[in-house]
């Protein structure tokens, strides 16, 4: 019992990095119908510049805020400069494009940071909570994470549920020209809603570094899990990609130690091939209704 | 010259392709005037309607509205200036609320009366008014074009371009429109350019009427004066 309680907090707290990686996706999915393979590799590429900031001196937060904004800018210009050119043509120029982004990143990275892995610095302690005499497999730093990806989660939510921007944001990814009509610059509102997906994604690296080490790919396995949970949970729903985060680190964290951690990855696999069998619009998509 | 209208075409012609859409097209659309634009399938209303609101770039020819030309302006700012457009089946976004949908036509108006706005609307449509927490894809047919139109009117228009209002409509429902459109034009001075195939339901409210064929102007003149003309209802109006 034991185990499948520490089993199950360590798959909630990297279920909460997948989600807010798959939320990312999910964002610049349903802004611009684009698949973004480069997320995993902009979110490492902000990761090394926070960790650069805290070794020039800067304090934890300093550099995490550093990381947001520069994945905020990045995910904005990433829009304005390359994926508007794409947005018109067939839909593998989009594909292309950001697996070129994501390869010419993870090249960058190596020339600027060097290629070696290094430890990233956690801000908070990275040993287990104790609970009575044992320990249980819960940090100060996993509740960080916690609490940081549902800051993040009702932000977006009162973001888009409650205000006019987020309105006008919604209204532009769903119907472009007849937000247009109604006086939205959607143009403006889709670098946004990039800018703010990069921003969540640099939030994941910066919350995974500490605990699978820093280094020019290390977010290739985040990007498949994430990638994952978002189509679990429907490329096109918010929740679905957070439940989807959620559900996919609890099923691969039981993989991992119950049967074997080199599993994992294959078992997000099998996941993705039968979420696309038997549900390829995913779990929460609102497909069916669409169709009307 | 005297009292210049609202909305001046002249000489727009506009191309898909090697196709003119429309071929020099020149009239004119007042204020508290409702102009019909008339034609069989492919006579370029629609084009008209989406040259005149920004949303296809004309080759030649120029739209003013209130001396402003609009054929240099984005579709976004062109809105903003006082020009609703109505797209064929209302274009709801069906993903939305129906009162999401509402606010979304209330963001172009600087004064903050966004509330009291909407409930105008619903006073307007009543069956809108029992469905506003509902996505606007649960609505009806004619739900939806109340909707697309009390959206449009939540931005205080001067100018309100419809396109097909009436398709696939019941005829009741058609009726409720066209009268709605009527007081519209009477007691707020709306201009309206109502872009129809039903041209009889048309004509039957409509003050000045245009018809096209094949992108050209066949005849711009008072309704009355077009629905009187045998040949032209005959040949272009299909009753």
């Amino acid at each position: 019992m034991h185990r499948f309680i520490d089993l199950t907090l360590t798959g909630l707290t990297s279920g909460f990095v997948y989600a807010a990686l798959a939320l990312a996706l999910v964002l610049i999915w349903r802004a611009t119908r684009v698949l973004n393979f480069a997320q995993g590799a902009m979110a490492m590429f902000t990761t090394y510049v926070a960790v650069s900031v805290i070794d020039r001196g800067g304090s934890y937060w300093l550099a995490l805020v550093v990381a947001l904004v520069v994945g905020f800018v990045m995910g904005g210009v990433t829009e304005r400069v390359l994926v508007r050119r794409v947005e018109t043509g067939p839909p593998l120029n989009a594909v292309i494009l950001t697996l070129g982004l994501f390869i010419f990143l993870e090249a960058l990275a190596p020339m600027i940071w060097g290629g070696k892995t290094r430890s990233f610095p956690a801000h908070f302690s990275i040993v287990g909570i104790k609970v009575g005499s044992s320990h249980i497999n819960l940090s100060p730093f996993d509740l960080f994470t916690l609490g940081a990806v549902v800051t993040v989660l009702v932000g977006l939510v009162l973001l888009f549920q409650g205000t006019n921007l987020g309105l006008r944001m919604r209204a532009a990814a769903f119907a472009p020209e007849v937000s247009r009509l109604l006086g939205i610059s959607v143009g403006r509102l889709l670098t946004l809603g990039w800018a703010l997906a990069a921003m969540v994604g640099a939030l994941s690296g910066v919350l995974i570094a500490p605990v699978v080490l820093l280094s020019p790919n290390f977010m290739d396995a985040v990007l498949v899990f994430g990638f994952t949970a978002a189509i679990l949970g429907g490329l096109d729903s918010p929740i679905g990609a957070v439940v989807g985060g959620i559900g996919i680190g609890l099923v691969l964290s039981y993989i991992g130690g119950y049967m074997s951690p080199d599993l994992e990855t294959v078992g997000a696999l099998v996941i993705l091939i039968a979420v696309l069998m038997v549900r390829p619009e995913g779990v929460f998509a609102a497909a069916k209704q669409r169709r009307v | 010259m005297a009292d210049r209208p609202l909305l001046e075409i002249e000489g727009l012609t506009t191309l898909y392709g090697a196709v003119r859409a429309l071929d020099d097209v020149s009239f004119g659309a007042g204020e508290a005037t409702i102009t019909a634009v008339l034609g069989a399938n492919g006579a370029g209303k629609t084009t008209l309607l989406r040259t005149i609101s920004g949303l296809v770039r004309p080759r030649r020819g120029s739209v003013r509205f209130d001396g402003a030309e609009l054929t240099v302006l984005p579709a976004e700012t062109i809105a903003g200036l006082g020009v609703g457009h109505v797209p064929e089946g209302g274009g709801v976004i069906r993903e939305l609320t129906v009162d999401e949908n509402l606010r979304l036509g209330g963001l172009l108006r600087r004064e903050r009366a966004g509330r009291g706005a909407a409930e105008e609307i619903y006073e307007l449509f009543p069956p809108l008014s029992s469905r506003r927490r509902q996505p606007a894809f649960t609505l009806s047919g004619g739900e939806r074009q109340m909707l697309a139109i009390g959206r449009a009117l939540m931005a205080r228009p001067r100018m309100l371009l419809l396109d097909e209002p009436s398709l696939g409509l019941a005829p009741i429902i058609v009726a409720q429109i066209m009268s709605l459109l009527q007081r519209l034009r009477d007691d707020n001075g709306l201009a309206v350019v109502l872009v129809e195939q039903n041209a009889r339901s048309a004509l039957s409210v409509a003050d000045e009427a245009v018809v096209l064929n094949l992108g050209r102007v066949v005849k711009a003149d008072a309704a009355a004066v077009v629905g009187a003309d045998e040949g032209l209802r005959h040949a272009f109006l299909g009753f």
